[in-house]
Order: C-alpha cells, then structure tokens, then sequence
C-alpha cells in the first residue's frame, strides 16, 4: 500500500485533515446537513489512517525515529520537510488523532451556525496539531506550532461564549508571546549548530562547553512551552479560553494543545539542554508545584463548570512538567502517561459539561442537580469521567499520577507530599461538583411535574448513541492506561531511556552509581548493548538472558 | 525619416527603454481615446492602461537576457540589470493591481476620468526610471515623476476635504524631500564632478582611500539623500505625511502609494547604498538600524490605538517598513563584509510586501458603496458571516502582515531575523521580534472585528467585481505560494542582487 508505506504514512496522516478541510469547503454553501457528514466521516477517516502505527511501530527499534520522512523543502535555507515519530510523539500523535475525530463528533449538535467554516477550522487545527508531534526540522515545528493559534483563535472568537473576544484575543497574544522568543531560539540554535534537523541536535546535545548560550536556549524555548502547558505564571489565559470555546475547539484546546507544550519540554528542553534544565530543575519543580496546589484551590472555590474543568486540568498538567522535571525515567514516563490521561479523561469531562449547558443552557454548578435519577447514562459517564480525572485506581488518572509521584518521591519526598496536597483539592472539588450536580435536588423538577415527565420534555433527555459512542470510548481508553499500560511504556520506553541517558549519564557520568533508584534503568541499559536482541526487556524470556549478564 | 531608421533606434539603446516607453505611450493613448468613450464606456480606460501594464511586462521579459550582461544605455545613464528587472516586475504587478481596484471605486465615487490611470502610469514610468537609473539627474526626474502623479492622484477627489488635505500635506513635504534630497545629489555631484552614479562610485572610494575614517562630505550626502528617502518610504522621522494622506487618497491610491512608492523608494536607496556608499556600509547600516528600530516603534505604538483601517494600515506600513529597513541593516556583516542572506531576506521581504500589503488595502477597497468610503474598522463587523471569503483573504493578508506562517510574512519575518542573529546583531533581532506582538493585537482587532462582532444594521455584502477577482487572486496566491513554497521567490530575490549590487 503506497499510502500507508513507512515512508508515506507520516504524510498520509497529516493530509487527511487537510483534504478533510479541502472535502468540507467543496460542499455547497447551505447543505449544513452534508458537511456535517463528509466532516464526520474525515475525521474518522483521520482517526483511521494513524491507527496502522499501532502495529507498524516497533518499539525496539535501534534508530531513534521511525516512518522518517525527509523532502527539501526550502533547499537554500537547509529547511526541510522531516517527519518521523518516536515513541512519545507516536502515543501524542494517536492522542490527537482519536481527540480530533471525538471533537468533531461532538460538535454534531452544539455548533449550529456557519457550519462548513467551522469544520474547516478544525481539520486545520488538527493537521497544525499532528504536525507539532511529527516534525523533526525546527522551522516545519515552528510553522505548526504557531500557524495552529489562529484557527483555534477563530474557533474561539466565531462560536464561543459570551466574553468570546476578549478571551480568543488573550490566547492569541499569550501564544505569539511565546512564540517570537522561541523563533529567536530557534534562529540561534540553528546558528550555533547550523542545521534545523532535530535529530542532530538530540544526538549532540548543548553540553556544559555551550556556555551561556544553552541558558539562553532554555528561557526562550520555556516561554512558548510555559504558556502552552501552561505553567504557573503564564496560565491565565487558559481558563477564560477554555469556558469561552465551543466544545470540539474546548476538547483540542485542552486535551491536545496543552500536551504540545508538555512536548516541547520532553523532546527540547530536556534532551537538547540538559545542563540548563539540571541547573533550574529546582525552580521548574517549584513552579510545577505551584500550579498543582494552586490549581487545586481555585478549583475548589469555581462554581463555572468549564473553568472548574479548566483548573483542574491545570493542576493535572502540573503533574507532566513535575514529571519531566524530576529528571528520572519514572517521572518521564509519567509525564507522557499524565498527557495521555488528562487529554483523553478532560475531553470526556469537556464533552459531558457541554452536553449540560447544551441542554440546561446554564453553566454554574448550582443550576443543575438530581440529573442522576434522570438520566442514568450520562450520570454514569459523567462520574467515571470526574472519578478518573481525581486519580481512581484502574482508571489512567491514577497510574499516570502515581508514576511521576513516585519519581517525585526519589528526588524528594516532600515534593511528592506537595503534589498529593493538590490531587487531594482536585479530587475533592471533581466530587464535590459530581454530587451537586447529578444527585441532590432536582434543579429542573418542581414539585407538580413527576420525573418522567421532565425526563420527556424535549431537549433534556439522556444521552443518545451519538453522543455515548465518543464519551465511551474516551473512558476505554483511560481504563484501558488505567488496568493494562505494559504496552505504552513498552512505546515510550526507548525514548524515555535516551533522553534521560543522552542528556545524564553521559553529562554526568557519576549520577548512575550516586543514585540509588536508577536500578530499573540499569537493567535496560544493559539491554541496549546488544540491540540484536529486537524484543529487548519487554518480554521475560528476552530479558532474563540480560539480567544473567547484569549480574 | 524612414521606418528604417526608426528600427535601428530601436535596436539601439532605445530598446532599453521599451517598458517605460509601453507606459507612456499608452498613458497618453487612455488621455487620447478617452473622448471617444461615452459615460458607460469609461471603464474601457482600464483596459488600456492594463494593455500598457501588460506590454511594459513583456518588453521586460525580453530584456531578461541581456540583463544577465548588465547593460548600460544612454551614456551610462541607465542601466538594464537583474536589480531592473526583478523590481520592474514587482512594481508593475503593483501598478496592474491598482488598476484594477480603481475600476469599480471610480465608478461608485462617479467620477471615472482617463487622467486617473494616465498618471497610475505615469507614476509608474518613474517607478521603473528609479529601479534602472543609474545617474543622478535621472534619478531625480523619475522620483519627481513619481512623486508629482501621487500628489495629484491623492488630490483626485477636488470636493472632498479629507483627499485635499492629504494632497496639500503629502506635497508640501514631497517637495521638502526632494529638495533635501536634490541637495545631497549636488554634494555627490562635487565629489565626483560627474553624475554618472558608476564615476560617483569611483570618486567616493577614492576619497574614502585619500581620508580614512571621518569624510564630512561624504557623509552630508550620505545624511541628506537617506533623509530625502526616507520620506519617500516612509521611515520614521519623516513618516509625517504617510498616515494623511493614506487616510485621505482613494484607497485604491493609498495601496498604490503604500506599496509602489514604498518599493520603488528602496529600489533607489538599494542602488545608491550598495554603489555609491558601499564604502561607508557600517555607517550606514547603523543608520539603519536606528531608523529601522524608530520605525518599528512608531508605527507599531501608533497603530494600537487606530479606528480607521487605512490610517491603521499607514502605520503597519511604516513599522512593515521597519523590519525591511532592519533586514538593510543585516546586509552588513560587523566587520563591513557583505551578508548575503541579509540583503536576499531585504529583497524577499520588499518583493512579497507588495502583494499582502496591496491585499489588505484591496479588501477594504471592497468595502465602498456608494457615497460612503467605509474605512472605519467597525465597517468590517461580522463580516466573516457577510461575505466569508472576503472575510478569509483579509485574514490571511492580516497574518501575513504580522508574521504568522503559512504566508510570506512569516518566511520574510523568519529571514530577516535570521541575518539579524547571523550578521551580529542579537539585539536588533530580539527588538524585531518583540514587535511582532504588539502588531499581531492591532492587526487581530480587525479580524475580531470581522469574526467577534454582529454585523451592523447594514448587512449589506461587499460586492466582488471580476476585476478585483483577478486582484484579489493574484495577491493570496502570492502570498501563500511564497509562504508555502518559498524556494522560487528566494531565487528570484537572489537574482535581482546579482551583478555589480553586491553579489
């Protein structure tokens, strides 16, 4: 299959947004009913196309990046069209790609105006979200990473809420802030290292010689990430984003576009400036805890639903950066696990809270109440949604927070008492708001009307199939981290190993023998010393011939 | 005289003069034919002032080979070069597109005259005078031939206030320039007892060589022409007149004026920078650096707080204005060698500045009916929901203008950073791209304009006339396809500095 060669398949992914953008703008202006459809149907087509790097992916590959595409794009600048995917932006492009088809489904009945415009918006969205996490050419990142902000900023300002404007504007400026400073960084990364190619840089990282330079590095290309993630001082933006965007543009905006900033951090910040990222671990660490703790508060005190949903996601994003910057292999695979979770399990809560101003056409906790008895399905959704993000064993919250807790845990044990401080206010506000507004008094019922007939009255029934499909299967997936993730660790673990190796062990070469939690890391380094073995630690029968030669 | 010696003139050097002489001929010839047309029938004036546009761009197009050798004509007094050529074609596109926005605003202002696009061509004769002049007296005229149809065609509408006073005001300080900037030519003229630009060029290394460091001289000529120039594009100190009279010309003439003049300016600052005082180059590149940095300021501070898009649009001309003049100041390296990916990225950013800023005067073009200019940014309120594409084109010459890719903007923006950074200047480029913030809230106030806001109580749709179509579609293509596929208009901007300019 041409389409879906390892050489193609990059692009085949990519594309389909596009041409789904390109499909729903040919449909006639008037024939709402037929772009919702051709919409639907390239967004699953979308979600469909990245499902083959499931099983084409190997995760014990010797070279870094599979499915490398590489074009010359603008030959005399040296920037090239170069994609490839590792392990981390494998499970980030999945996440979009199932993010984007539930988004779009999800916009089905809440987005009623200018349809066709909308759904353009959307696919383009997509394809400048896939195109962060698939990029290995630092010019091709910045172009989607910035080109993505202005169809979001149109999502935002064409259908959103009341105080659209202010809020859509505030995103915008908060992104092109990030952004300008990030492209000088790029310009003087490119200068130092003359090349735009990622994989150089992450083969020779900016080691303790660059000087001041990788200082300067880290604060521009933090700016953007920051502000993405977002972190501490740079979060205000997000909030009033997400409680003014329609519902589909909600779900990217916070399941997906959050994680690019996360992303940065993994595959820049991180492997490409280790000193620098050791040298402020302490702030970054301090910062991240700020947002957990901080988060967890305002969260506790909302009574919009949307902005609760907001701060807890903040709080949750909090735990990625924490994650990536305990500067461990645990805190690194938690951080991605903690992307996978909170885009996935805030998608479903985004969707559920639409669904309840869409029917209610309010959005304080307060106006709903005893949905419960009502609607029995979106209840059920609703509370497995909340119980997962507020970290429930078997479902993804919990192992995702557990696991860059437990990194946490080894660097310092009160950072992790931090931490569970903020979990212990998340959870706490997602029950307090699950109790308020699914059972108690019914809001809607009076005492005259019995509550079948309310359950009858139009425009306040339980969930339909449409509605259920995208909400299930948002909460398989988090069950699905939640009970089984052997096989995403399996993913993420070479990735996981070389950024952390790459950058530590082979910056500090004494950090192994100081530090008595790498243990699990030592045994797959010895793995890596004879990449013949293909299935590597992941099966027993693979590792128990390295773990002999450990010993 | 016989046919033949009329062919051997044209085989001569006067076959040099061909795309110039095309816009004169049918300049005259729309003043001539115009009496034969009956009121309807004015419009067919745009039909041969585009017929003169189209032939001055085919005699371009054949002097492309012997542009490769650098040929001189008249004495050396003008010369056929890349430089030419490539600026001939943007300037012409330029002149093409004006045209064609004019017709449907003259015809709902009423007052469609043959002399209106008599002088667009003759404003742009001087325009291509002023990218192939290479001696001092030609230069002037072609300027003051530039100059004197914009005053005019900013004046076009006698009754109405705002037009005269942008014409008074756009003249008064023209003609201030010029003089400034006639003065600096006489300098030069002393130096080197010629006018030829090529003996210019000799006697001022010359004199460089006789008097290292401080050449009071030279540098009065140097101060006095930049300032004459810079009134011409625009640049801050002498920016004063830009925002009147972009406010008060016909917008079709304000694009013109924004785009044409603006170009047609950096053609001249171009050939006199990297000639004459490419001797001087550090002293000049510093010069840049400042006025490129005032600019920035000016027009980027003084936009944020516009209502009217035109005014607005002046300003985001001066501060766009700022960032070429900052990509001028990375074509010298700190030790006064030649950056060549800097004067590639000013080449780049003049040649697709044309086409988006041109867009975004064409769509508020768009937006006149009758009796009425509409260019007030509360003109533009939900338009996305009006008249969607136009809303969508002025989106994207919007997020060109500020920089954000996929458009030409970004990869100009991206380059001139980039020589910024590579030539030494760390700091002018940090100052670049601290700008482009403030600009993206000005220029994103017009699209939440078009996006956030109800239409008003008019919800009457802009309406698109063939001619503007083909405006319109010639300016986004250009913009996106530079913004995408960059790679054609790099070449294109390299070879217009090939040769004796530089490299």
């Amino acid at each position: 299959m041409f389409f879906f060669s390892d050489h193609h398949i990059l692009c085949t992914v990519l594309l389909t947004p596009l041409f789904g953008a390109l499909a729903v703008w040919c449909v006639p202006r008037g024939l709402a009913e037929l772009q919702r459809k051709v919409a639907n149907g390239f967004a699953l087509l979308g979600l469909g196309v990245a499902l083959p790097l499931i099983w084409k992916f190997h995760a014990d590959a010797p070279e870094p990046f599979q499915f490398v595409t590489d074009g010359n794009w603008i030959p005399s600048l040296g920037v090239h069209f170069r994609l490839g995917l590792d392990g981390i932006s494998l499970t980030m492009v999945l996440l979009t790609a199932l993010l984007g088809a539930v988004a779009i489904l999800s916009g089905w009945s809440a987005v009623r105006e200018r349809e066709k415009e909308f759904y353009v918006w959307m696919f383009l969205l997509q394809a400048g979200l896939l195109g962060v996490f698939m990029s290995l050419d630092f010019v091709l990142f910045f172009v989607c990473w910035e080109a993505l902000l202005v169809p979001l900023y149109l999502l935002i300002a064409g259908w959103g809420g009341a105080k659209r404007g202010e809020a859509a504007m505030k995103f915008l400026l908060y992104g092109i802030a990030g952004s300008v400073v990030t492209l000088l960084a790029i310009l003087a990364l490119a200068h130092a290292r003359g090349t735009f190619d990622l994989r150089e840089i992450l083969l020779h990282p900016f080691m303790a010689d660059a000087g001041k330079l990788s200082f300067w590095l880290f604060w521009g290309f933090f700016l953007a990430f920051a502000v993405r993630v977002p972190m501490f001082p740079f979060h205000t933006w997000f909030a009033d984003a997400l409680a003014e965007a329609p519902t589909p543009a909600a779900v990217m905006l916070a399941g997906a576009l959050l994680s690019t900033g996360a992303y940065g951090f993994l595959r820049i910040s991180v492997p490409m400036l280790p000193v620098a990222a050791l040298r402020y671990q302490g702030l970054m660490i301090a910062l991240s805890l700020i947002a957990i703790v901080y988060a967890g508060f305002i969260c506790v005190a909302q009574k919009d639903l949307k902005r609760l949903v907001a701060y807890a996601s903040i709080s949750q994003m909090g735990f990625c950066t924490l994650g990536i910057f305990t500067l461990t292999p645990l805190g690194l695979y938690g951080s991605v696990l903690q992307q996978v979770s909170h885009g996935v399990v805030t998608a479903a809560l985004l969707i559920a809270t639409g669904i309840l101003s869409e029917r209610r056409g309010a959005e304080t906790v307060s106006d709903f109440g005893g949905w419960a008895k009502l609607r029995p399905r979106f209840a059920a959704i609703f509370t497995v949604a909340a119980l997962a993000a507020a970290g429930l064993p078997l479902l993804s919250g919990f192992i995702a927070e557990f696991t860059v807790l437990r990194g946490a845990y080894d660097l310092r044990w009160s950072v992790a008492a931090w931490a569970v401080l903020g979990i212990i206010l998340v959870a706490g506000a997602l029950l307090l708001m699950i109790q308020r507004t699914l059972f108690g008094a019914a809001a809607d019922s009076t005492a005259e009307n019995s509550v079948e007939e309310i359950a009858a009255s139009s425009g306040l029934a339980d969930l339909n199939l449409r509605e259920l499909a995208p909400l299930g299967a948002l909460l398989l997936v988090s069950l699905w981290v939640g009970i089984y993730p052997g096989p995403l660790l399996r993913t993420l673990k070479r990735p996981v190993e070389r950024t952390f190796e790459n950058a530590f062990l082979v910056c500090f070469p004494k950090a192994r023998a100081v530090e008595p939690t790498r243990g699990a890391s030592d045994g797959q380094k010895m793995d890596r010393t004879q990449p013949n073995s293909v299935t590597g630690a992941a099966t027993p029968s693979a590792n128990a011939p390295a773990a002999e030669k450990a010993k | 005289m016989d046919w033949h010696s009329i062919f051997e003139i044209a085989r001569g050097d006067a076959a040099f003069l061909f795309p110039e002489a095309m816009l004169v001929f049918f300049g005259l010839a729309t003043l001539l034919t115009d009496f034969l047309l009956t009121t309807e029938q004015k419009s067919w004036n745009a039909l041969t002032a585009m017929l003169g546009v189209a032939l001055s761009g085919a005699s371009l197009w054949v002097l492309v080979r012997p542009a490769a050798e650098y040929v001189t004509a008249f004495s050396n007094s003008i010369v056929v070069d890349p430089f030419f050529i490539c600026f001939g074609c943007v300037l012409l596109a330029a002149t093409a597109f004006t045209i064609l926005l004019s017709v449907r605003y003259l015809q709902v202002a009423g007052r469609q005259g043959a002399e209106f696009y008599a002088l667009i061509l003759f404003a742009a004769t001087g325009m291509l005078f002023l990218a192939s002049g290479s001696d001092l007296v030609v230069l002037f005229v072609a300027l003051e031939m530039m100059s004197i149809s914009f005053y005019i065609l900013t004046g076009y509408f006698r009754s109405e206030r705002r037009s005269n006073e942008a014409a008074v005001k756009s003249m008064l300080t023209g003609a201030f320039s010029s003089a400034v900037l006639a003065y600096g030519f006489s300098i030069l003229y002393g130096i080197a007892g010629s006018t030829n630009l090529q003996a210019i060029e000799r006697a001022v290394l010359q004199r460089h060589a006789d008097f290292p460091g401080m050449d009071l001289l030279t540098f009065l000529a140097l101060g006095t022409i930049t300032a004459g120039v810079f009134a011409k594009i625009a640049a801050v100190p002498f920016h004063f007149w830009a925002p009147d009279a972009y406010e008060g010309a016909p917008t079709p003439v304000s694009a013109y004026i924004s785009v044409g003049s603006q170009v047609a300016g950096f053609a001249l600052l171009l050939r006199l920078y990297l000639t004459v005082f490419w001797p001087v180059n550090v002293d000049w590149s510093a010069l840049m650096a400042v006025a490129g940095v005032l600019s920035l300021t000016v027009g980027t501070f003084a936009a944020l707080t516009q209502t009217n898009l035109k005014r607005l649009l002046a300003y985001s001309s001066i501060a766009q204005g700022g960032y070429i003049l900052l990509g001028l100041a990375s074509a010298v390296n700190r030790d006064g060698s030649l950056h060549e990916r800097g004067l590639q990225a000013t080449v780049f950013y003049i040649f697709t500045y044309v086409f988006f800023n041109a867009g975004a005067f064409a769509v508020v073009t768009l937006l006149q009916r009758r009796g009425e200019i509409n260019d007030e940014i509360d003109d533009l309120n939900g338009l996305a929901r009006r008249n969607p594409v136009a809303a969508v084109l002025m989106l994207i010459f919007l997020m060109s203008l500020g920089g954000i890719p996929p458009t030409a903007g970004f990869v100009a923006k991206l380059l001139v950073l980039w020589s910024l950074v590579e030539s030494g200047h760390p700091y002018l480029a940090l100052a670049a791209a601290l700008f482009i913030l403030p600009s993206v809230y000005y220029y994103f106030r017009i699209v939440a304009a078009m996006w956030v806001r109800e239409p008003g109580e008019e919800p009457a749709t802009p309406l698109i006339t063939v001619a503007q179509k083909f405006a319109l579609a010639g300016m986004v293509a250009v913009t996106l396809a530079a913004g995408i596929f960059p790679e054609q208009f790099l070449h294109f901007a390299r070879y217009s500095v090939l040769g004796p300019l530089g490299l």
